[in-house]
């Protein structure tokens, strides 16, 4: 590689890239989303999770004849919020799913819990992207999204890396929880093949890649967005009768 | 897909510490040759792994993931993780990811030798 293309080569790669940040801002908060649990909070890497480390890879295989890999990454970015299931809302950035950009969410957890969290895009480039988590998150890690050409076959990809968070979400996700994950991404790859008109199963691996817990992280409970977040929905009462006496 | 850009050159330094020279690129493409190095690098004995990254030409958030992986494996066989020879761009990629909170950075590999021993 010349010193040119290296130079290319590099420039490239920062541009793909999040750049530094200790804590997450939320540059506009869009009507129905909730700022709740992601302004000012630090992003959590697996290391920083408390349960037992999962690696899900959630695929569906497309025909490259109708269907090339930079299609999908394009379609996918774009209309990522349209693949989620009913009763989930990703709020995209107003700039779409770029490096550095925050969006905010609305989950629906196991018992019908509402959940207001958020992702940053990690990285982001023509084959793939990434979304990283929040403190305070179900889960403490990352998910990429990519798509590659095989042997006649573009093959989209969905890849979980994560811990739950604290001791509750452990509990949550034995309880269903990893359960209605893999659906909830087997849902969105059935809708992202649909978006080409495909009908395709969804082939789902899970590798526990640590069945260790991470005892000395259980504080992470204080982060807890769905604790804050029903703390919330409890207040709205509360929030509700003040401003009426304000107002009259 | 693997990467067959990438090669991963194991060193002994010490019986208690080996080192793992990456060139090339690590996406997740390199797994199976990353996780091969890293078994040829753990023996008995092995009480540190030092990644240098002085040849490094990129790295993508799936290279990321493996060192995390990698990470896991370390600390199950009670071996410490440390890294040299990062370009500024990835020690922020470190740091945006935490992962500086659980690999030891060090500028060069002496300082890197030094700290695992």
């Amino acid at each position: 590689m010349n010193e040119q293309s290296e130079q290319q080569a590099a420039a490239r790669d920062a541009a793909s890239w999040a750049k530094s940040v200790s804590h997450l801002n939320v540059s506009e908060v869009p009507e129905g989303a909730l700022n709740l649990n992601v302004e000012g909070r630090r992003l959590a890497s697996p290391i920083q999770g408390f349960g037992k480390m999962w690696q899900k890879t959630y695929q569906v295989r497309l025909p490259s004849e109708r269907v090339s890999a930079s299609e999908v990454i394009v379609t996918w970015k774009q209309r990522f919020p349209d693949f989620w299931p009913d009763g989930n809302r990703f709020y995209a950035p107003l700039t779409g799913i770029e490096p550095g950009e925050v969006a905010l969410l609305n989950m629906t957890l196991p018992g019908r819990m509402k959940l207001s969290t958020g992702v940053m895009v990690l990285y982001a480039d023509e084959e793939s992207f990434t979304l990283m988590t929040p403190q305070g998150h179900m889960f403490a890690g990352w998910i990429t999204f990519s798509a590659t050409e095989l042997d006649g076959e573009t093959v989209a990809q969905a890849q979980v890396l994560m811990r739950a968070s604290d001791p509750i979400y452990e509990v949550g996700l034995a309880l269903g929880g990893h359960r209605q994950e893999d659906r909830f991404w087997e849902h969105t790859l059935t809708g992202l093949a649909a978006a080409f008109e495909q009908e395709v199963e969804v082939d789902t691996q899970v590798v526990c890649v640590d069945r260790k817990r991470q005892w000395s992280k259980w504080r992470n409970v204080w982060h807890s967005a769905a604790i804050r977040s029903t703390l919330h929905t409890l207040g709205a009462p509360g929030r509700i009768a003040r401003n009426w006496l304000r107002q009259s | 897909m693997p990467d067959a850009a990438t090669t991963f050159e194991v060193r002994e330094h010490s019986e208690q510490i080996r080192v793992i020279g990456i060139k090339g690129d690590i996406t997740a493409g390199s797994e199976d040759v990353l996780m091969d190095a890293y078994a040829r690098a753990s023996g008995d004995g092995v009480r540190a792994i030092v990644l240098s990254f002085t040849e490094l030409d990129y790295m993508n958030s799936g290279g990321i993931g493996l060192l995390v992986t990698l990470l896991v494996r370390a600390q199950r066989q009670r071996q410490r993780v440390l890294a040299f020879g990062l370009s500024d761009h990835y020690r922020q990629i470190f740091e945006l990811t935490r992962l500086d909170e659980a690999v030891g950075i060090h500028d060069s590999e002496e300082e890197a030798l030094a700290a695992a021993r």
